[in-house]
C-alpha cells in the first residue's frame, strides 16, 4: 500500500468570523518522526491540527497527502483529543467502535480491541463502562482506540492538558511506544516539559504563522526567533 | 400529496390498525350517532345490551348534539342516526341523506332555575310565559348554544314568546356552546335557568341549587326519531344491520324495552312508535 | 365529606373491586397510547436526529416549527384527523373512524413533534460533544445519528414518557375521532370527560386520580430506571 506521508501543507489559510487564523502555513510532515507543534494559547496549533485531520477545511490552500484520496484512508490517520469523548459503553466496545467505522470484520474487531486495551495497560477494564473510567484512564482508552486502528498518523491535541502527573507520565510513555512501533505523532502541546520529553522535531507556532521549524535538540539550546526564545523562557508573549 | 407520502401514510395507519387491534374476533356492529341526552340518561346502556342479547350484533354509540349527529351522518360516518330536532331530521331526509323517519319515543323537556326563582316563574305551566318572564327580569339562563335538539327547541320557544334574541342579547342570556351536561354544571355553579330535556336532568348529579321550576306544558313535548342513513348516497351504510335495529326499536318489543327504562321509579322516555 | 375526599373514595372503590369496566378503558387507554408513541416515535426519532446532525437549508424554520408544533392543540389535530378518515375525506373507505386505530392515527400525529422536538434537542447537545470524535473515526452522517440515539438513550426515555404523558392525557382529539363510544372506544379522558358532563363531579375526579397515578407511577419506574443506568453507563 502506498504511504500517506509525506503530508504537505501548501499556503495553509483558515479564517472565522474574517479573522485569520492560520495565515499562510507551508510545512511538510515526514514519515518516522515525533512533531510536536508548539506555542502559546491562541496561537492557532488547535486549528492548524483539524486542517491536516480534516476536521476543517482551510479558507485558502490545500492540505496534500502522498497517496491521494487520503480522506477515504481517515483510518490511516487517528486523532486523540484534549477531552477524551467516550459512547455509553464498555472500553472494549469504545475501540471496537472505532474498528467498526473503519471497516474491520466483527471477529477480528474483538481480539484487535483486546489487544490494544493491553498494549495500553486497560485489559482489567475492558468490561467497565467508559464514561466512568476516570480521566487518566479515558485519555489512555482514547489512545488505545487510535492505536487499534493502526493509523500511519497520529494527532494529538493536548493529549494531557487534563491530567495529574501520573497519568501523564503513562499517556506519554504510551505516546513514546506507538511512535517508536512506526507511527508518525503529530502532537500539540503549550506544556514544554512535554514537548522537550517526546519532541523529535518543533514547529513553533505564533499568530497562525510557522515561526520556526527545527530539530527539537537545537530548537530548545538556541531558538532563532524572539518570540520562541521568550517562550522557552516562560515569558508570556 | 406524492405517492411516497401516501404509501407512508398508509403504512402508519396499518400500523395503528395492528397496534390498537382489540384481542377478540370482530364483531358485527353498527354506528348511530346520537344525542348526549339519549346516551347521557343512560337509555342506551339499557337498551343496547338487550339488543345484542338478542341479535349479537354490536351497536356503537356516537353521542353528539343533534346537530353535529346529522352532520356525522351527512358524511357517512354513521349508519342511523337516533336525534330529537323533528325540523332538521325532516330536512335531513328531504335532502336525501336520510332514507325515512320514524318517530319512536318522546319525553319532555324541563325548565331548570335555582330555588330562590328571581324571575317568578315555578310552578307555572305556561313555558312562553316563563320565558317571558326570565327576559323581563334578566335572569341568567344558559343556553346550550350548540345546534342540538334542545338548543332548537329553546330558540323555538324565544320565538314563541316573541323575544328577539339577537336584540335581547345581554349578559343575562349565556350562550355556552356545549352540551347538555357541561351546560347543567355552569347553570349549577351560577344559579341560572336552563332548559334541559328530562332524562339528561333526572340522570344529573351535580345539581347544586337547581330544580324543575315549570313542566308539563304540552310545547315541552320532546320527540325522538331514527332515520336509516341513505346507502344511496354513501354505499358503505350498513344497511341491513342499520334497518334491523330501526325495525326492533319501533316494535313492540323495543317499545317494551324503551318504556322499562325508569331511573328511581320514573320512567324517562315514552314510546311512541306509530305501526310501520 | 369534600368533594375531593368523595373522589378518594370513588378512586378507591373502582380499585379495589377492579371495577371491569374501569379495567377495560384503563386498558384500552394504555394500549392506544403505547402505540401510538411507538410509531410516533419511529416517525419522530428519526426526524430529530436527522435535524440534530445534518445541517441544510431550512434547518432553522423547521426546527422553529417543530417547536411551535409542541403546542398543537389537540382538538385542532381531532378535526384534522377526523376530517382525513370521515368516509367523506381522502382516507374514508378504510373505515376505521370511531375506532381505536383512529385514536392511535391521531395521538401518534399528536405526539410525533414532540418526540422529533426533544430528541432534536437532547441529540444535538451529545453531537456538540460527540461530532469531532465521530467524525475523526470516520462515521457517515446515518451511522454517527444511530450512535447518538444509542448514545442517548436515557434522556430520550425521559422523551417518549413526555409523549406517552401527552397521548394518555389529552381528551379533545380521542374524544373527536373515537366517537367515546361505551365499550369500543372510551378512554381515561373520555370518561372523565362524559362523568364531568352528567354531573358526578367526584367520579370524574377519582378517574382523574387513577390516570394521575398511573402516569406517576410511569414516570417513577422510568426515572429509577434512567438513575441507574446513568450510574452505571456514566
Amino acid at each position: 500500500m502506498q504511504t500517506l506521508l509525506p503530508l504537505r501543507l501548501e499556503d495553509l489559510c483558515f479564517e472565522a468570523r474574517g479573522r485569520g487564523i492560520i495565515q499562510g502555513i507551508s510545512l511538510e510532515f515526514e514519515a518516522g518522526s515525533r512533531t510536536v507543534i508548539l506555542g502559546p494559547n491562541g496561537a492557532g496549533k488547535s486549528v492548524l491540527l483539524r486542517l491536516c485531520h480534516g476536521l476543517l477545511a482551510p479558507t485558502s490552500g490545500r492540505v496534500v497527502w502522498n497517496r491521494s484520496g487520503a480522506a477515504n484512508g481517515r483510518h490511516r490517520q487517528a486523532m486523540v483529543f484534549q477531552r477524551p469523548v467516550m459512547l455509553r459503553r464498555s472500553a472494549l466496545a469504545n475501540i471496537a467502535y472505532g474498528l467498526k467505522l473503519a471497516g474491520v470484520g466483527r471477529s477480528e474487531r474483538q481480539a484487535r480491541a483486546q489487544r490494544a486495551l493491553e498494549e495500553l495497560g486497560l485489559a482489567q477494564l475492558a468490561g467497565r463502562f467508559a464514561r466512568v473510567l476516570s480521566g487518566g484512564e479515558q485519555q489512555r482508552l482514547a489512545l488505545a482506540r487510535a492505536w487499534a486502528l493502526e493509523p500511519e498518523v497520529l494527532f494529538l491535541d493536548e493529549p494531557t492538558a487534563n491530567l495529574d502527573p501520573a497519568a501523564t507520565r503513562e499517556i506519554e510513555a504510551a505516546i513514546s511506544r506507538i511512535g517508536a512501533a512506526g507511527t508518525k505523532i503529530i502532537m500539540v502541546t503549550h506544556d514544554l516539559g512535554a514537548a522537550k520529553r517526546l519532541a523529535d522535531d518543533i514547529v513553533f507556532l505564533h499568530e497562525g504563522r510557522v515561526l520556526e521549524r527545527a530539530g527539537a535538540t537545537r530548537f530548545f539550546k538556541g531558538p532563532a526567533s524572539r518570540e520562541a526564545a521568550a517562550f522557552l523562557q516562560g515569558e508570556l508573549i | 400529496m406524492n405517492a411516497v407520502r401516501r404509501l407512508l401514510l398508509a403504512a402508519l395507519l396499518a400500523a395503528a390498525h395492528f397496534a390498537a387491534l382489540p384481542a377478540g374476533a370482530q364483531q358485527k356492529f353498527i354506528t348511530v350517532a346520537s344525542t348526549t341526552s339519549t346516551e347521557q340518561s343512560g337509555l342506551f346502556g339499557h337498551l343496547l345490551p338487550i339488543y345484542a342479547k338478542k341479535t349479537g350484533v354490536q351497536v356503537r354509540v356516537v353521542a353528539l348534539g343533534t346537530g353535529q349527529a346529522l352532520d356525522v351522518a351527512r358524511r357517512g360516518d354513521a349508519d342511523v342516526v337516533f336525534v330529537h330536532d323533528k325540523p332538521a331530521e325532516e330536512k335531513f331526509v328531504a335532502e336525501g341523506f336520510g332514507v325515512a323517519r320514524r318517530e319512536v319515543m318522546y319525553n319532555d323537556f324541563v325548565l331548570i332555575g335555582p330555588k330562590s326563582d328571581p324571575a317568578q316563574v315555578a310552578g307555572g305551566k305556561d313555558i312562553v310565559v316563563a320565558f317571558g318572564k326570565i327576559r323581563a327580569a334578566q335572569a341568567p339562563i344558559v343556553s346550550r348554544g350548540d345546534r342540538s335538539g334542545t338548543h332548537s327547541a329553546e330558540l323555538r320557544l324565544w320565538k314563541m314568546a316573541g323575544i328577539g334574541l339577537a336584540a335581547a342579547r345581554g349578559p343575562w342570556y349565556r350562550d355556552t356552546g356545549s352540551g347538555m351536561g357541561p351546560a347543567l354544571n355552569t347553570a349549577s355553579s351560577m344559579n341560572a335557568y336552563i332548559l334541559a330535556d328530562r332524562g339528561t336532568w333526572l340522570s344529573f348529579k351535580n345539581r347544586g341549587e337547581l330544580t324543575i321550576v315549570v313542566e308539563g306544558d304540552q310545547r315541552l313535548f320532546n320527540q325522538y326519531g331514527v332515520i336509516l342513513v341513505n346507502p344511496a348516497k354513501h354505499p358503505h351504510v350498513k344497511k341491513e344491520l342499520g334497518q334491523a335495529f330501526i325495525d326492533w326499536i319501533v316494535s313492540d318489543e323495543g317499545q317494551r324495552a324503551i318504556a322499562g327504562y325508569k331511573i328511581g321509579g320514573e320512567q324517562l322516555f315514552f314510546p311512541n312508535a306509530k305501526r310501520g | 365529606m369534600g368533594a375531593g375526599a368523595q373522589a378518594l373514595t370513588h378512586a378507591a372503590e373502582l380499585l379495589v373491586t377492579l371495577d371491569p369496566g374501569l379495567v377495560q378503558i384503563v386498558s384500552l387507554s394504555l394500549r392506544v397510547s403505547f402505540a401510538a408513541v411507538v410509531i410516533a416515535t419511529l416517525a419522530g426519532l428519526p426526524l430529530g436526529a436527522t435535524i440534530a446532525v445534518a445541517r441544510f437549508p431550512g434547518r432553522q424554520v423547521l426546527i422553529v416549527i417543530l417547536n411551535a408544533l409542541l403546542g398543537l392543540p389537540s382538538v385542532v389535530v381531532g378535526l384534522a384527523v377526523y376530517l382525513l378518515l370521515s368516509r367523506a375525506g381522502p382516507l374514508g373507505s378504510m373505515g376505521i373512524l370511531f375506532t381505536p386505530s383512529a385514536m392511535v392515527f391521531a395521538q401518534a400525529i399528536l405526539v410525533a413533534p414532540i418526540i422529533a422536538a426533544l430528541s432534536r434537542q437532547s441529540i444535538e447537545d451529545a453531537w456538540r460533544e460527540y461530532e469531532e470524535q465521530l467524525r475523526s473515526l470516520g462515521a457517515a452522517p446515518v451511522q454517527a445519528g444511530l450512535t447518538l440515539v444509542w448514545d442517548c438513550r436515557f434522556s430520550l426515555l425521559t422523551t417518549v414518557l413526555a409523549g406517552f404523558g401527552r397521548a394518555v392525557a389529552e381528551v379533545g382529539a380521542v374524544m373527536i375521532v373515537g366517537g367515546n363510544i361505551d365499550g369500543v372506544t372510551r378512554v381515561m379522558t373520555t370518561a372523565i370527560a362524559l362523568e364531568t358532563s352528567m354531573g358526578d363531579l367526584p367520579l370524574a375526579l377519582g378517574l382523574g386520580f387513577i390516570l394521575l397515578s398511573l402516569v406517576l407511577a410511569l414516570n417513577a419506574a422510568a426515572q429509577v430506571i434512567k438513575e441507574a443506568a446513568q450510574h452505571r453507563y456514566g
